[in-house]
């Protein structure tokens, strides 16, 4: 019973770890079609960030929810402006860009921190649970996953700032012509897509630890998550695709390895984009968020 | 005569060389000794390849300063292979067929090694790997001063057995490290009538453990064995203080603080892991005291030194003993010298090259993690690599060129 609720935990936690991570990536890509294989590093960057203010003193919980997001989001805001700007609409290019900019960034990390692993210290004690000892900053990782998304949702569906981004999605041309310079748009997309990966990277730091190559890790889960989730809607998409993923990839860990969860997780994926080209939200989900 | 201005700086400045160079003419008499590295000195096992350059270098310096080999002065060629295993055969093949390399002393990971000990093999390139490793590597071309699981695991076993209990669960790197290390494990815990649990591998790139936490608990074992490799994988001991398992179930790591993982941890995260090694920063010997003011004469920061530097300091030590009794760096004569039981004193203690294996016998202590200190509990003079010893034998078979792995 107690070891039904720890593996019930888990997946909840596997579920808001895919979708956290995502979040950035979906915002970037479902809302602009723009591929940012730097998506990682952002995660990283938002991480890195955390440990930084850390070390100088800052309190931890403000450092990760707040300081992280607004750094990175200004990273974003700056590649936006001196790269991304110039390649909407040319896909190739822009991964290709972007590519080089994580590597780029990786370097940077590399100089200022060292490549070896470090650490954030985990600021939420374990708990006992039946017979089992838990981590208790798990939890928060599933709180926080559940209040970004309605977050986002709400500000998508009943916000002024909302209407406009899902104007620019569904016809740049048309919200342009009403009088919303797409561009702006797509400017202040991007920045919000990066802080939201910064975010995610300031929360998952205490968990995961840091290394400058670490964003790798994450790219290819996000990318899986919000291409099979769909560009038709994001949140929705993204959301079904992380539950999904996180609740067959943890039980198959659970009942082998991890090596063979990651390997489901990877076939899933092949076999319900052969199903479902446009992707989850694009079968089901067309008017949702 | 008209003398221009680079004839005059190139007279003047050979005889400003020959001038400095008059104290150590000894060294005029023939071409340098050439001693090749490959380790990593940049991206992701920098934090072991690093300190073992800066090891190279001041071995190498120091034995130029006594005088050299030979009356000839040593020469490191040393190659970043940059965490890259396709580097690895690149610059192996390059210092064995350019460079024409006298000994090499390098590889980190038991990939890279295998990656290249055969390159070095055929080109008759003498090889010595200075890291701890899986045990069981039987070449007459190759010389191993790192631990086996003889002699680092099973005095973690035996000790663990003993003050917690048979039942234990074993987490390892899925690659050669941790699969052969694995059945060495399962061999010890079975031969002291031990149970293993359950046995895990992990690719180098998982950084997320709680699925393999909760099954440990199901599993509730009296110990748990790591022999986990890498950056990611360190987020194991990290998820694992932080659900409060550190306070519940012992665990013990054949690699912890190989990498300074101890300095990464904070105390409430690190402290109680049981670890055995050939160093410890901590010793309070003549030998590693002189040693590390001497690190910190020639680098400054002394926080780095790992088991993995002090060996590949003694490794170069070992084969500087070796050219000494040879007399000459020609080929059989070096293996004959090898083969006759050197043995020099490094920072860690008497390291006894094994004629029939040509593995070391070393001093192991066993260690807790303390503070982020490696503090030792107990140390055993000399225990030979018995694992390796009981399959290789190169005085009989010098032609045996094989991996033994231990049969369960």
């Amino acid at each position: 019973m107690d070891y039904a609720a720890v593996v019930i935990l888990e997946i909840l936690y596997m579920i808001s770890f895919i979708a956290l991570v995502s979040a950035g990536l979906a915002v970037v890509f479902g809302m602009m079609r723009v591929i940012n294989l730097a998506h990682g590093e952002f995660v990283m960057l938002g991480g890195y960030t955390t440990l930084a203010c850390q070390r100088a003193g800052i309190d931890l919980w403000f450092s990760m929810l707040v300081i992280a997001p607004i750094v990175v989001g200004l990273v974003g805001l700056i590649v936006e402006r001196l790269v991304i700007r110039f390649l909407y609409g040319r896909m190739i290019d822009t991964m290709l860009a972007t590519w080089g900019l994580s590597l780029l960034l990786i370097g940077i990390v590399t100089l200022i921190f060292g490549s070896s692993a470090v650490n954030v210290p985990t600021p939420i004690p374990g708990y006992q649970l039946g017979a089992y000892q838990m981590g208790g900053y798990n939890l928060f990782i599933i709180g926080v996953t559940i209040a970004l998304y309605i977050g986002m949702w709400l500000v998508l569906r009943y916000t002024r700032l909302g209407l406009i981004a899902r104007g620019a999605m569904q016809s740049a041309d048309v919200a342009s012509s009403l009088g919303y310079n797409p561009r702006t748009v797509y400017m202040v997309t991007f920045t919000i897509g990066a802080a939201l990966s910064g975010f995610a990277g300031g929360v998952l730091a205490p968990l995961t630890g840091l290394l400058p190559a670490s964003g790798g890790g994450y790219i290819a889960q996000s990318f899986i998550a919000v291409i099979t989730g769909g560009s038709g809607a994001v949140i929705s998409g993204t959301l079904t695709s992380s539950v999904l993923f996180g609740t067959i990839s943890q039980i198959v860990s659970f009942a082998s390895g991890p090596v063979l969860g990651d390997i489901v997780m990877l076939a899933l994926a092949i076999v319900l984009l052969r199903l479902m080209p446009t992707g989850i939200s694009g079968r089901f989900l067309r008017n949702s968020q | 005569m008209r003398v221009s201005r680079r004839d005059f700086l190139g007279a003047t400045g050979a005889l400003a060389v020959t001038g400095s160079l008059g104290a150590v003419s000894a060294f005029a008499q023939g071409k340098d000794i050439l001693l090749g590295s490959v380790l990593d000195n940049s991206g992701n096992l920098d934090i072991y390849g690093k300190p073992m350059v800066m090891a190279t270098t001041l071995a190498v310096e120091e034995l130029n300063a006594a005088g050299g080999l030979l009356g000839r002065k040593i020469k490191a060629i040393q190659y970043d292979t940059q965490s890259d295993i396709a580097l690895y055969t690149k610059f192996a093949q390059q210092l064995a067929r350019t460079d024409k390399v006298d000994v090499v002393h390098g590889g980190i990971t038991s990939a890279s090694r295998e990656a290249i000990r055969q390159t070095f093999k055929r080109a008759n390139t003498l090889y010595f790997y200075n890291v701890l490793y899986e045990g069981g590597v039987c070449d007459r071309n190759c010389v191993v001063t790192g631990t086996t699981p003889a002699q680092a695991v099973e005095p973690i076993v035996d000790y663990a057995m003993k003050k917690w209990g048979n039942k234990v669960v074993v987490l390892a790197a899925d690659y050669n490290y941790g699969q052969i290390t694995a059945k060495w494990l399962q061999y010890y815990i079975k031969e002291r009538k031990g149970t293993v649990a359950s046995t895990d591998f992990f690719p180098l790139d998982v950084a997320d453990f709680g699925s393999t936490i909760a099954k440990i608990q199901q599993a509730n074992p009296n110990f748990v064995v790591a022999a986990l490799v890498g950056g990611a994988h360190m987020a194991f001991f990290r998820q694992w203080a932080a659900s409060g398992m550190n306070k519940k179930i012992p665990l013990t790591s054949t690699t912890f603080g190989v990498g300074n993982e101890h300095l990464a941890l904070s105390p409430a995260e690190g402290d109680g892991i049981v670890i055995a090694g050939n160093y410890s920063q901590e010793a309070q010997s003549p030998a590693n005291l002189e040693f590390l003011a001497r690190w910190k004469k020639r680098f400054g920061d002394t926080k780095i030194v790992h088991e993995i530097a002090v060996s590949q300091y003694q490794g170069i030590y070992a084969w500087a003993a070796a050219v000494k009794k040879a007399g000459s760096l020609e080929r059989e004569a070096m293996l004959k010298a090898v083969e006759s039981g050197i043995s020099i004193e490094g920072p860690a203690g008497t390291v006894t090259i094994d004629p029939k294996t040509h593995h070391a016998a070393l001093d192991i202590h066993l260690m807790e993690v303390k503070n982020q200190k490696l503090t030792i509990i107990n140390t055993v003079k000399q225990r030979p690599p018995a694992d390796t010893a009981q399959y290789c034998d190169l005085i009989k078979n010098p032609n045996d060129n094989k991996q033994y792995e231990v049969k369960i």
